[in-house]
């Protein structure tokens, strides 16, 4: 390694690459290895019978369905936001795309209550909606409302900077060739924006399964119904059965990781395809 | 027809494309934001709806004296439950967490940015990688894994209870599982701004004669600061807001193990609604102001802030 490094007359390598492994592997790597330490300890059976239980298995469902959900609206609604965002000029653009950020910046538990009001049978949303039938709060439809929340953030800013590189050449070229603007944004500039919009629905997939701040206020958390996997954990923590919370833990670890990898996978396309 | 009417939409589909836009953005980001402040002051809000009602039957004085009577009480009770001795004991631990995890943060995301950035070594992208990490890992389980390490049954548990050191259901325990949730933001905005800077003016400082240190503070700092001080920003916001992971590691004693977000969660579960919107007020109004610098600094400086 220092030989590679050796070429550089810049100093500090040493240090510098110490410090971040030492760092990471105390307060990243060595915790995270707890969870597949313990459940390596379980046997299968235990470990079947604490991850794959009919209750635990619910819960997955939603989580996984409810962050697809949300995911899927966000790749719509996203590049609504993020096209008018590059491509037009209104009054308050530059506040609307601040607002983007939003998510990002508003802590968890403070989105949950404010959702839960909005959107409750007496809230202001929830109050239209009830007439026609749809319970938003205190049901599966609040969790992907929610995560619709969380979630937007990363669509829009995944596909913003490449709608903003893609050149006004490529559309003309469409037009000159006779296409409308809809078979244009069809055929020219959506294959363009895919490994964006892929990346950004793979990410806020990802932080979909793992959120539990937003969601549980709005849930309802009502057991086989609207309990979310990572609120699995919590309870299993609250009985003090460390192995079965460890074992959904270790369900959930092996899931992001393998997310993880896709995006990593997904970006490295990307990138190949905009050079 | 013209090169532009051919690469744009006419005015009636560009119009309904924006009010698309903003009408999504109106009930999944504005309104949220909106209500937040509105449940805070309840008092207000009714004081606003009666005194509508008496504007509507032309009484302007009953209507204004509503106005003014419905304020005055929202500010009240407002008060009342920032000054709330709890509140004020998780303010405390919440300025305390995020005052010892940003620092070791800000200083791992330094250290990592310029071993990542000023030479070449094999694995880089995993390193990176590996950075990135708690980002996908759910809040629940950043918790988890400090209890399974600190915990009485943990890894270390038994020897810290034998020293008669309490980290599991402690504050220390709020503050690791708080640090590695935030563990990547100031080195995630830092790799790339100081990736783009390139290493020739560091190159030029030493062949000149300057030490690391020197090299690092007169010459990187200046050029990075930027993208710095929104990864410190963002990392401050997210150490100060972060529920999850530190919900699972705080013993809930209140006033003593308990967050600001925690906070808002006992009030919001006791039905103390305007109390815990109150406390959650001044957390959006955190998340506001860490919005508003990331803008002014992306306009000043047209810098983007890194990719999430």
């Amino acid at each position: 390694m220092s030989r590679v490094a050796g070429r550089s007359v810049i100093p500090g390598f040493g240090p510098t690459l110490g410090f971040t492994l030492l760092y990471l592997s105390l307060i990243v790597l060595i915790p995270l290895s707890t969870v597949f330490v313990k459940s390596a300890g379980m046997g299968p059976q235990d470990f079947a019978r604490a991850a794959f239980s009919s209750r635990t298995l619910a819960a997955y469902r939603l989580s996984f369905g409810a962050a697809a959900a949300a995911a899927a609206f966000n790749t719509a609604a996203g590049l609504l936001v993020a096209w008018v965002l590059v491509r037009y000029r209104f009054p308050g653009r530059r506040l609307v795309s601040a607002m983007v950020d939003l998510p990002f910046a508003l802590p968890t538990a403070v989105a949950g209550i404010a959702l839960t009001s909005l959107y409750s049978s007496n809230g202001l949303v929830g109050r239209l909606l009830a007439p026609l039938g749809i319970k938003a709060a205190y049901s599966p439809l609040g969790v992907v409302i929610a995560l619709v929340f969380i979630g937007l953030p990363f669509i829009v800013r995944a596909v913003e900077p490449v709608l903003a590189d893609l050149g006004h050449d490529v559309e003309e070229a469409s037009a000159s060739l006779g296409a409308g603007r809809f078979t244009t944004f069809r055929r020219v500039i959506l294959p363009a924006v895919g490994p964006a919009l892929l990346t950004g629905f793979a990410l806020a997939f990802a932080r979909g399964i793992g959120e539990y701040g937003s969601v549980i206020f709005i849930a309802g958390n009502m057991p086989f119904r609207s309990e979310i996997a990572p609120l699995r954990i919590v309870a299993q923590l609250e009985q003090f059965d460390y192995a079965g919370a460890t074992a959904i833990a270790t369900v959930m670890l092996v899931a992001s990781f393998s997310l993880l990898l896709v995006i990593n996978l997904l970006q490295i396309w990307s990138r190949k395809r905009m050079a | 027809m013209s090169a532009t009417e051919t690469t744009t939409e006419s005015a009636l589909v560009r119009r309904l494309l924006i009010a698309a836009a903003l009408l999504f953005l109106l009930f999944f980001l504005l309104l949220p934001l909106l209500s937040v402040f509105a449940e805070a002051l309840p008092a207000a809000r009714d004081g606003l709806t009666v005194g509508a009602h008496a504007l509507g039957n032309g009484a302007v004085g009953t209507a204004s004296r509503m106005v003014a009577a419905g304020f005055a009480e929202a500010g009240g009770r407002y008060w009342a439950a920032i000054a709330d001795p709890d509140a004020h004991a998780a303010m405390r631990l919440t300025l305390l967490t995020a005052a010892i995890a940003v620092p070791l943060n800000l200083v791992f995301g330094l250290a990592a940015s310029w071993a990542i950035t000023k030479f070449d070594f094999p694995g880089k992208g995993f390193l990176v990688t590996l950075i990135d990490l708690p980002l996908s890992v759910s809040p629940v389980v950043g918790g988890l894994i400090f209890i399974l390490l600190f915990g009485a049954n943990g890894w270390i548990g038994p020897w810290l209870a034998a020293h008669d050191i309490q980290i599991a259901f402690a504050v220390p325990g709020i503050v690791i599982a708080t640090t590695f949730i935030t563990f990547p933001f100031v080195a995630r905005e830092l790799i790339p701004v100081m990736a783009e800077q390139g290493r020739d003016d560091e190159e030029a400082a030493v062949a000149l004669g300057a030490s690391g240190w020197q090299c690092f503070w007169h010459v990187t700092l200046p050029n990075v600061r930027w993208g710095l001080l929104y990864g410190v920003l963002l990392c401050t916001a997210r150490a100060m807001g972060e529920f999850g992971a530190v919900s699972v590691i705080s013993g809930h004693i209140r006033g003593e193990t308990d967050t600001m977000p925690l906070e808002v969660e006992i009030l919001y579960n006791e039905y103390n609604f305007a109390a815990a919107f109150a406390v959650a007020s001044l957390l959006a109004l955190l998340a506001l102001v860490t919005l508003f610098i990331k803008s002014v600094l992306e306009w000043r400086y047209g810098t983007q802030g890194g990719g999430h």
